[in-house]
């Protein structure tokens, strides 16, 4: 039979010699290897002191952004729950009352937004899908938890704090290389925000 | 209650002796768990345990205290006596063998001698090779007592193969006593003084390198090491032996393996690498200094060894276990009656024979 590559060898059976059959010598060496490991560095990370680098634009737990008045950025539109593969965000919408202007930035709203953290697979679709530049991944971590429920984000976990310095920085995954990337077809949505605008706001925001 | 202790015609000082001893087996047993996870995590390249306390030093009580704290079940269908008798066996002889070794020269204060060594009975050799062949017994009926086939089959493997090399050690051993004329482990202690006497190395190690590899080997064997370690295989019989048990009664058996290691050492630098024994022993005049750093060089060969089991452990994969039982019947035996047949001929023309 013709072999796919060259690399294939015969199997050889010969007979041992006497110095391999002692098998000595061979344990010896094995164990200068191991030896020798005892001195090399070590590659274990200790991992609350000492963290690996993560890339700027790692896809780790989401936010809920506000706009630079401090208003809910989200209108609950419902695209991120279409675009999400794993089905993990659900949403219950909302109409703004009079007075709350401050609170929300759209007329719609979402009161609910919860995303399963257990589900989420951090694809970053529903960062996408955004036309509002309302969610982002961050490069925080998801923490574990003991009970199943408490996997279920709510938005009191989503949504950043009101209070500036408090803000989640996400400037790294707003370039403009990122907003002209949305202007493909594929993302005629977003056609509805105007991108120098976004830049603008992002600015002001940090 | 020392003035008590020293007033009072009766010599405690062996039973103080033997209540120091049980804590050291112990003490020495349970941070070579520790140290086994150092090794193993070193020569892999990884850190290993370093959270509980600097450096993870307290981990042997975080697993002697996670061991304590488990459910301890006793199987409905086991034989209730011989499942609780079997871990104490195991441990019993292990610390037994601690008895008759030396472990350092006689410390003389204000005129009294202590002896370091419990008991120095004139058989010592053979107490040893006793003592290690009751400890079978432990791992036996252990296994046996579960009612279960994998428990039974890791306690068959284990008994044969402690028992198969069993022989291959106690030859070794002949030939041992042979060139050192004793069965009393102090005065093998004794005939390695120094280093160098007469043009020549004075410690067994150096007159009959074989022996000391042979019974280096059974040694392995004889405490359920790497490569010998077919009684608890997880691939093929679960945990082996001790697979139905639980809680502290798992930990003596865990245990009894490294005070069984912690004495094979001991034994190993006492027959082979002069024991408590350093080179120039004699040039120091205070005879209390020769004796404390004799106690020192003993712990300190015995660590080393203890070590050597460990790096072996974390090199050589486990055999298979027709080789195994090939090694022991087929080689070692036949090797080590060719060496005792080789050694009494040395000594016969060269006229050291009696």
């Amino acid at each position: 039979m013709q072999s796919l590559t060259n690399r294939s060898k015969q199997v050889s059976k010969k007979e041992m010699t006497f110095m391999e059959k002692l098998y000595l010598p061979a344990i010896l060496g094995g164990m200068r290897i191991t030896l020798s490991h005892l001195f090399k560095k070590k590659v274990t990370v200790s991992y609350p002191e000492q963290k690996r680098p993560i890339s700027e634009v790692y896809r780790g737990q989401h936010v809920l952004k506000r706009d630079e008045s401090g208003a809910e950025r989200c209108t609950a539109c419902g695209l991120c729950s279409v675009a999400c593969p794993a089905e993990a965000i659900t949403m219950t919408a909302a109409e703004r009352k009079k007075g709350e202007e401050g609170l929300y930035r759209e007329e719609k709203y979402a009161a609910v937004y919860e995303i399963n953290m257990l589900r989420c697979i951090f694809c970053g679709l529903c960062e996408e899908a955004c036309p509002k530049e309302a969610i982002f991944l961050t490069d925080r971590i998801v923490p574990t938890e003991f009970e199943r429920g408490d996997f279920v984000y709510g938005k009191d976990k989503l949504v950043e704090p009101m209070d500036k310095n408090l803000r989640v920085d996400v400037s790294v995954r707003q370039t403009k290389g990122v907003l002209e990337f949305k202007q493909h077809p594929q993302y005629a949505h977003n056609k509805l925000w105007d991108p120098n605008k976004a830049i603008k706001s992002k600015k002001s925001a940090h | 209650m020392t003035t008590l202790i020293m007033t009072s015609g009766f010599d405690w000082w062996p039973y103080i002796l033997v209540v120091i001893l049980f804590l050291i087996s112990l003490g020495v047993a349970a941070y070579a768990t520790y140290a086994e996870r150092k090794v193993a995590a070193f020569l892999q390249d990884r850190l290993g345990p370093n959270r509980a306390g600097p450096f993870g030093i307290l981990q042997p009580i975080a697993d002697g205290v996670k061991m304590f704290m488990k459910e301890e079940i006793i199987p409905n269908v086991s034989n209730k006596t011989l499942f609780i008798l079997g871990p104490a066996i195991a441990m019993l002889t292990a610390l037994l063998t601690g008895a008759v070794i030396p472990w350092g020269p006689d410390v003389v204060v204000d005129g009294k001698v202590y002896r370091l060594q419990v008991t120095d009975v004139n058989i010592g050799v053979l107490y040893l090779l006793g003592v290690v062949s009751i400890g079978v017994y432990g791992i036996m009926i252990g296994g046996w007592a579960s009612n279960n086939k994998y428990a039974l089959l890791g306690a068959l493997r284990a008994s044969s193969q402690m028992i198969s090399y069993e022989v291959a050690m106690g030859v070794s051993i002949v030939t041992l006593i042979m060139f050192t004329g004793t069965l009393s482990t102090a005065e093998i202690a004794q005939q390695q003084h120094g280093f160098w006497a007469d043009g020549y190395f004075t410690w067994n190690f150096f007159k009959n390198p074989l022996v000391f590899l042979i019974f280096f080997i059974c040694a392995l064997a004889e405490t359920n090491r790497t490569p010998f370690d077919l009684p608890e295989c997880e691939t093929e019989l679960v945990g082996g032996y001790h697979t139905e048990y639980s809680s502290m009664k798992l930990g003596f058996y865990l245990f009894a393996e490294y005070v069984n290691m912690f004495i094979s050492s001991a034994v190993i630098s006492l027959f082979f690498f002069g024991g408590y024994n350093f080179p120039f022993m004699d040039q120091i005049d205070n005879q209390l200094l020769v004796s404390l750093i004799g106690v020192g060089v003993m712990f300190a060969k015995t660590v080393f060894f203890i070590f050597v089991f460990m790096w072996i452990r974390w090199t050589i994969p486990r055999f298979r276990y027709d080789q195994l039982m090939n090694l022991g019947w087929k080689v070692l035996i036949p090797l080590s009656l060719v060496n005792l047949a080789i050694t009494g001929l040395v000594m016969y023309f060269t006229g050291n024979l009696e």
